[in-house]
């Protein structure tokens, strides 16, 4: 009962400061609007797709965009999240979370839940303005879609926990931005299929292949087709432990990082 | 005897620089101790010790009979703290801040309501609990912040300079408030402080210096021992027979 009602504390926190927090959800749904909109309206001549699962016909470029472009709402919001908790930290206001008497992988995972659900609701927000942009998968996708965007925020949020555990002060953040994030995107198959990569480089395109988003992307991109990615799956799974796994790590004051950084 | 915070031998160093050495304290249930030391002391430090925020193997800590190393979260249960920082979530509401807290101690929604309106009227906010904290002003801030650590009746009430930052009147408002609570609820206070004029005569008084305790006394009887009448010339004696 008593996790129950720290669970639901945490939510609820989580979903009052993102109402609270209108622009971020704007600026959230602007950066995939724009690439949707201005940057996927100049390719769309210059890269047509070839047929590669899941699509069983040609599609645009816009269309092949999408679950990447929901992918990156998630990433970012990952990184918004890790942003918020040094945030936290300096504020003050970890504290308060971190001498909660309970065990704080459990609160941990309780914040990262809050940040996937938060980070669900900016993808299908995203999701609608796509639709009216005339970009539309069957209800079905959709629905499969859910659990997939949930691993995969979870996965890019454990990360993004792994990150503000190493972060000292909020000025370092422009460099996950640079070191982290812009790889992570660029370096995946949100935007290129992996195989229009390896014509031009083949060194990229695996690493483009041991990038974890890029499996997130793709776990992603079947679910809205309907179709299992069970390698995909795997991959982000497992990816989501470890980071878990390390975040809890970073977090605990015997051994993690947090200890270090409090005793300079 | 079972104290209410029991420390013993508790050493921290932050690399090679030892912050506290060796230090033990016995705290009697609804007491109220005056932790005072300069900045630096090592006040902050035994405050994160004590609340688990750092962690040390040397050393022992007790909360309320619950030792940190077996029964961590039964300490933590048994601890409110109010930081020198402030915590609590701007952006968010008197009321929110509260029940994200109460929420964090596992209380069910019926105990959060009940003592949520308990503290609003305890500590006057009731006019201000659908404020967010981002209007409030320093003195309100830090009532919602002491308001907030009872909330979960814990044993013991840890303030790290709470008072720090605020005008004269709001520190001896909020310092009365909490005398009073200690005597009425019968919690046990330990207050950090650098601020001499602070203590009062009848509080139990704890000097923390350069890691190391001077002083650990009812101050009424520390005053008479030195023959000094009050507690800054008492500070005065005891910090400079320790600087070299």
């Amino acid at each position: 009962m008593k996790y129950w009602a720290a669970f639901s504390g945490i939510v609820i926190r989580e979903l009052r400061r993102f109402w609270h927090q209108k622009a971020r959800l704007v600026s959230a749904l602007v950066r995939p609007l724009l690439w949707l909109v201005v940057f996927a309206a100049g390719f769309r001549a210059a890269l047509g797709i070839a047929i590669i699962p899941p699509y069983s016909t040609y599609i645009t470029y816009d269309v092949y965009i999408v679950p990447g472009l929901a992918g990156i709402i998630l990433l970012f919001n990952g990184m918004q999240s890790s942003l918020s908790m040094v945030y936290d930290r300096e504020m003050g206001s970890m504290k308060v979370l971190l001498t909660s008497p309970l065990p704080r992988p459990f609160l941990l995972v309780s914040k990262l839940v809050a940040g996937a659900l938060i980070s669900l609701l900016q993808v299908y927000a995203f999701f609608v303005l796509a639709w009216l942009f005339g970009i539309e998968m069957s209800l079905l996708g959709y629905l499969y879609a859910a659990p997939v965007l949930f691993l995969t925020a979870i996965m890019l949020g454990a990360l993004g926990l792994v990150l503000s555990s190493f972060i000292r002060q909020l000025e370092n953040f422009a460099g996950v931005m640079n070191f982290v994030v812009f790889p992570m995107f660029f370096l995946s198959s949100a935007l290129y299929p992996l195989w229009k990569l390896k014509e031009s480089n083949t060194f990229l395109y695996y690493v483009a292949q041991y990038n974890p988003f890029t499996h997130g992307v793709e776990l992603i991109r079947f679910a809205l087709y309907e179709q299992a990615n069970g390698m995909a799956f795997v991959i982000t799974s497992l990816t989501a432990i470890v980071f878990c796994g390390a975040a809890i790590y970073g977090y605990d004051p015997k051994r993690g990082m947090y200890n270090r950084k409090a005793g300079r | 005897m079972s104290y209410a915070l029991q420390v013993t031998s508790l050493s921290y160093a932050y690399q090679k620089h030892n912050v506290l050495e060796g230090i033990s304290l016995q705290l009697q249930k609804g007491r109220f101790y005056a932790l005072l030391g300069p900045n630096g002391a090592g006040k902050s430090t035994l405050f994160s010790l004590l609340s688990q925020l750092l962690s040390t193997n040397t050393g022992d800590i007790s909360i309320n009979a619950y030792p940190i190393r077996t029964a961590p979260r039964k300490a933590l249960a048994s601890m409110g703290i109010v930081f020198q920082q402030t915590t609590l979530d701007t952006d968010l509401t008197v009321r929110q801040n509260l029940q994200y807290h109460a929420s964090l101690h596992g209380l069910n929604a019926k105990q959060a309501k009940d003592n949520i309106a308990r503290e609003l009227n305890r500590f006057n906010l009731e006019h201000k609990q659908n404020a967010k904290i981002r209007a409030l002003n320093g003195g309100h801030r830090r009532r919602v912040e002491i308001a907030r650590a009872l909330l979960h009746d814990p044993a013991v009430l840890l303030l790290d300079e709470a008072s720090v930052g605020l005008d004269m009147p709001t520190r001896d408002s909020i310092n009365e408030h909490i005398r009073y609570l200690c005597k009425e609820r019968g919690i046990t206070v330990l207050s950090s402080t650098h601020l001499v004029d602070e203590v009062q005569r009848d509080d139990h008084l704890i000097l923390l210096h350069a890691g190391k305790i001077l002083l650990d006394a009812p101050c009424e009887s520390a005053l008479s021992a030195r023959g000094v009448s009050d507690v800054k010339t008492l500070y005065r004696q005891l910090i400079q027979g320790e600087t070299p």
